[in-house]
């Protein structure tokens, strides 16, 4: 019984393995292309909507290091609504591990560190959880390729994922990657008990330095909720020559 | 006349081609019965306008939905913070994430506990990996807990005892089966669950519980009620008429109005609430009605020796006019329905209306052909023994004086009770105790926290405003004066989440323990609080989206309609004066429940009143006389009074359900008054008898008939007492009461007062 099982189960890994090898080598592909940006800066607009269409915006700048091997360093200094404008955010973020978080309050003077092992949280409020937002990561996930499709018009390749990070709120995530370009075009994020819960789009890429795309508006409905949070970016800004320096706890409070 | 003469005709000669006609027509109008829906939500009890029901839709869109399923768990050894039954409540909360539709699950497990050393603050669940726990360890949880205002008595004991696990469920509403699914997903999982843990037992209660246990009382009702009510109805059947045939032509007369009534009411959109479900226990009652009255005299003929076919026509030219009357006025009462503010009362009266309209069509085709077709037998000394009603008529006669007196007295005395019902309901108490949801919540209440809560908004109208110190003030005031209510068990609000912040923000020094003083340092906790919060919260279970108005949630007592109106006014008293400021939104379920039992009486008044109206002026067509039409009111009327006081010595609350009985009533117990009072006027006018002569022959002709009618009614209404959902079996024991007057009255009041007045009337005429 147990031969029977076990070269049954020969047989059909090369078909598996074939998916998981390919859906590695596309998502690689996707990780090599974004490598080398350095660092990166650009004006964030968080449009909240309930399912009622009551609306709500906040803004703020938001500053990456890129790291290798490792998480991106972000910090995130708020405008508004004026009540929190200078409450700047600073997160270490990790693949497998829960992310470093610090938080500086100018009503209080003070940075506190945030310990949680929460990732699957709400960004802000928004629609977005920490682990939809932090940088990609080849070892966050577990990638299988299921096929072609075409979203709006692109070919893309269609990709599944399983999340790594114990914590994670997904079971899994349908990943779409345009063919070309190797960026997301759309992602599919299933909850604990594998429901569809949330539709992320990507709207109006446009290529940096000559080789990074970076999207101008990105999406994220809640079918579960009808909630939805749109992410507006502008401005960004490539190589402007941040270090570490930039991306730490002391100097948190001297951030504007 | 004479059409109707000719269709008498037609119906006796041609039996196949009646029955062919009625066969298509049932199947038509019963087609669309396959598409059968239950509604299981609470919100159809409420018309699309109703105020309260707009005022909870507007806190609705505005914060995150409440529907939920609470799960309370109960250690057989009385304490919750032990090893073993907290890694059970760490399964639950685990397994309860599974469930279609959740969003969030919350117990004390998961938690997100705070704390804060120096410039650290660590977030993470109150309980993680109980089975390692040491002594101390359990004793710094349990403290915690028990002392976390947003545990104690929301997910725990105030004692530690019991503890819920609570699922948030997002509901899309585009399946009505959506409770019952989660329900039965519930149950599942907590099957699975007290298998694994034998020594805790789980309570289900909750919003999607009660939504569910809708659904589930009517599916029972109808699965024990009507086989009862089929059994009853047979068994008087044979006893009556004696004649196999025709009780199975009744019956299968009955079977095709409820299906044909059932099939149209599904075609016009209709679907079935626990309410409406009644309808085809009340149609069957009402179909027996016609039919026997048309029967007893056919099989009478028949027994005075006449050929089939004549026996039959000279029934249906007797009984033509009285059953048409009295299906339309029975039909009058019931759609006088439609003016109540709950539309499944609306559905129940125009489904039965509908059903009483298809039996009469049925009664004088499909009945009489029936019988033409099969083969009836009967024996002269099979009549039923006619000799108690001639006693009854001579006593009524001799004794009219002393009767109207006596009578008139007790009526008097009874209807002097009607003062002592009051308008009061208790919403969880719609479910009997045969309901897993009724004892659940019960348990609950008594346990832990209560289902019953009054959500409140209060808007400052400025973006980011609920930081304002001042605000945060004026809420923690508001709750300070809440919580000492001796309604109140809980008092959700922010301003605990403000306060705790601030208390980490200071090194957890306790002395922090209080609202902060700046509105920026608020907004900043609040952003502090909102980047903490775990996967399926936000900020909009308490705060709106651009963070203008919050809602405190009041959880209280088991409260009947009554104290919680008062509890309303003295809310708004109190809101008035000190929240003058903000703009405020109070509602809930409950309330919502609480307001519609007065509206609906309001409602029902005037219902009832038109539906006096309209059958008084058919009666008085009816029996071409403005007299008889007056004198016919007394016996109608008063019946629903009498039975009002009745129902003010035995128990003396008057709910949503109650109200709609006076126009109910109303429609059958004229049916009596009108076979009663034909009778008399076709003696008196057609055969020229005497007044007393008049009384003796109606008496005679249909004492039996009103009797046994009467009868199956009582029984109907009885069986209808026995539902497990409150708002059934009230009205069901009430509407028994009243029928069962009124045929007291028919029989010994209606004949002295014909004599007295109908003389008098005459005599001065002459």
């Amino acid at each position: 019984m147990k031969k029977i099982l076990i070269s049954l189960l020969f047989c059909l890994s090369p078909l598996v393995q074939a998916d998981t090898v390919k859906g590695l080598e596309i998502m690689t592909e996707v990780e090599h292309r974004d490598l080398g940006w350095a660092d990166m800066s650009a004006n964030l607009k968080m449009r909240l909507k309930n399912k009622n269409g009551d609306e709500h915006e906040r803004s703020l700048r938001m500053k990456t290091l890129e790291m290798q091997n490792d998480g991106d360093k972000s910090l995130s200094i708020f405008d508004s609504p004026r009540d929190v404008k200078g409450t700047a955010f600073l997160s270490f973020t990790h693949a497998l591990e829960a992310d470093e978080q610090w938080l500086y309050l100018p009503a209080l003077k003070r940075v506190k560190r945030i310990s949680s092992s929460n990732k699957s949280g709400p960004f802000l409020g928004s629609e977005f959880a920490f682990e939809d937002l932090s940088s990609f990561e080849l070892k966050k996930y577990h990638y299988d390729y299921l096929g072609d499709e075409v979203i709006n018009g692109i070919l893309c390749f269609m990709i599944e994922t399983q999340p790594q990070y114990e914590h994670s709120g997904y079971t899994r995530t349908l990943v779409w990657i345009d063919k070309q370009r190797y960026i997301p075009i759309k992602i599919d994020y299933y909850d604990r008990k594998n429901a569809l819960l949330k539709t992320q789009t990507f709207d109006n890429y446009q290529q940096y330095l000559g080789q990074y795309w970076r999207v101008n508006q990105s999406l994220m409905t809640n079918h579960l909720t009808g909630k939805s949070t749109a992410l507006i970016w502008e401005n960004y800004q490539f190589r402007q020559g941040l270090t570490e320096r930039q991306f730490d706890k002391n100097t948190l409070k001297r951030s504007r | 006349m004479e059409k109707q003469g000719r269709v008498e005709k037609f119906v006796v000669n041609h039996p196949w081609w009646v029955l062919l006609l009625s066969l298509v027509f049932i199947t038509a109008s019963s087609f669309s019965i396959k598409n059968i829906e239950f509604t299981n939500n609470y919100r159809v009890f409420f018309g699309e306008d109703n105020p309260q029901l707009l005022a909870f839709d507007a806190l609705q869109n505005t914060y995150s939905k409440s529907d939920n399923v609470m799960m309370l768990i109960e250690p057989a050894n009385g304490e919750i913070f032990t090893r073993k039954n907290l890694q059970a409540i760490v399964e639950l909360t685990k397994a309860a994430w599974q469930l279609p539709y959740s969003s969030r699950v919350d117990s004390i497990s998961n938690f997100q506990h705070t704390i804060a050393t120096v410039d650290d603050l660590v977030v993470a669940d109150l309980v993680r990996d109980p089975l390692q726990m040491t002594d101390q360890q359990l004793q710094t949880i349990k403290q915690v807990a028990l002392s976390e205002p947003l545990l104690v008595k929301r997910l725990v004991s105030t004692t530690g005892h019991v503890s819920g696990v609570n699922v948030t469920m997002q509901l899309p509403g585009t399946n009505p089966m959506e409770a019952m699914e989660i329900a039965a997903e519930v149950r599942k999982i907590t099957a699975d669950f007290t298998k694994k843990h034998p020594e805790l037992t789980v309570h289900l209660s909750g919003m999607v519980m009660l939504n569910n246990a809708f659904g589930e009382a009517s599916m029972a009702d109808n699965s024990k009620l009507v086989p009862i009510m089929y059994g009853i109805v047979i068994l008087v059947l044979i006893m009556c008429l004696r004649s196999f045939s025709a009780t199975f032509s009744v019956i299968l007369l009955i079977v095709c109005s409820v299906m044909a009534a059932l099939g149209l009411a599904v075609f016009a959109g209709i679907k079935l609430t626990p309410t409406s479900a009644s309808s085809p226990t009340i149609i069957l009652t009402m179909a027996v009605a016609d039919s026997i009255h048309l029967l007893v005299t056919f099989l009478h003929n028949m027994r005075l020796g006449h050929p089939k076919k004549q026996a039959m026509q000279e029934s249906l030219r007797i009984n033509f006019q009285p059953i048409f009357l009295t299906s339309a006025t029975t039909a009058i009462g019931f759609l006088s329905m439609n003016f109540s503010d709950a539309p499944p009362f609306r559905d129940l009266g125009n489904m039965v209306a509908m059903g009483v309209f298809i039996a009469f069509i049925l009664s004088v085709t499909l009945l009489p052909a029936l019988m033409m077709i099969l083969p009836v037998r009967v024996k002269p000394q099979d009549e039923l023994d006619n000799r108690t009603m001639k006693r009854l008529a001579e006593f009524v006669i001799k004794r009219r004086k002393p009767l109207l007196w006596v009578t008139g007295f007790v009526a008097i005395i009874l209807m002097s009770f009607i003062p002592q019902n009051e308008i009061n309901d208790e919403f969880v108490k719609y479910f009997d105790e045969t309901i897993e949801f009724r004892r659940a919540t019960d348990f609950l209440s008594e346990n832990m926290t209560g289902i019953y809560n009054i959500e409140i908004s209060i808007d400052t109208g400025e973006a980011g405003g609920i930081s304002e110190p001042q605000f945060l003030a004026d809420i923690e005031k508001f709750k300070n004066w809440l919580e000492p209510q001796s309604e109140v068990i809980h008092v959700n609000s922010i301003t605990d989440t403000f306060k705790r912040l601030n208390k980490n923000m200071h090194g957890d020094d306790l002395q922090w323990y209080k609202l902060p003083e700046q509105r920026d340092l608020a907004a900043q906790y609040l952003l502090l609080y909102e980047m903490s919060l775990p996967y399926g919260l936000d900020l909009n279970d308490q705060i709106n989206i651009d963070k203008s108005a919050i809602r405190l949630i009041v959880s209280l007592d088991n409260l009947s309609t009554r104290q919680m109106l008062a509890l309303e006014k003295r809310l708004n008293e109190w809101m008035v004066i000190n929240l003058a400021a903000y703009e405020i939104n109070a509602a809930s379920p409950v309330l919502m429940f609480s307001h519609i039992g007065q509206r609906n009486i309001v409602r029902m008044l005037i219902g009832s009143g038109v539906a006096l109206v309209l059958i008084s002026v058919i009666l008085m067509f009816a029996f071409r006389s403005v007299k008889l039409g007056l004198i016919s009111l007394i016996p109608n009327i008063i019946p629903a009074g009498i039975a009002f006081g009745i129902w003010g010595l035995i128990d003396g609350r008057i709910g949503l359900a109650l109200s709609v009985v006076v126009g109910m009533t109303l429609g059958i117990v004229v049916d009596d008054t009108v076979h009663f009072i034909s009778k008399y006027r076709r003696a008196r006018i057609e055969k020229g008898l005497s007044s007393e002569e008049s009384i003796r022959y109606a008496f005679s002709t249909v004492g039996i008939a009103l009797w046994i009618t009467s009868l199956v009614l009582i029984c109907g209404f009885i069986v209808l007492a026995n539902s497990s959902f409150k708002m059934n079996s009230g009205m069901g024991l009430m509407t028994a009461i009243t029928i069962a007057v009124a045929l007291l009255l028919d029989f010994l009041f209606l004949p002295p007062v014909l004599m007295t007045l109908d003389k008098k009337l005459t005599n001065k005429s002459h």
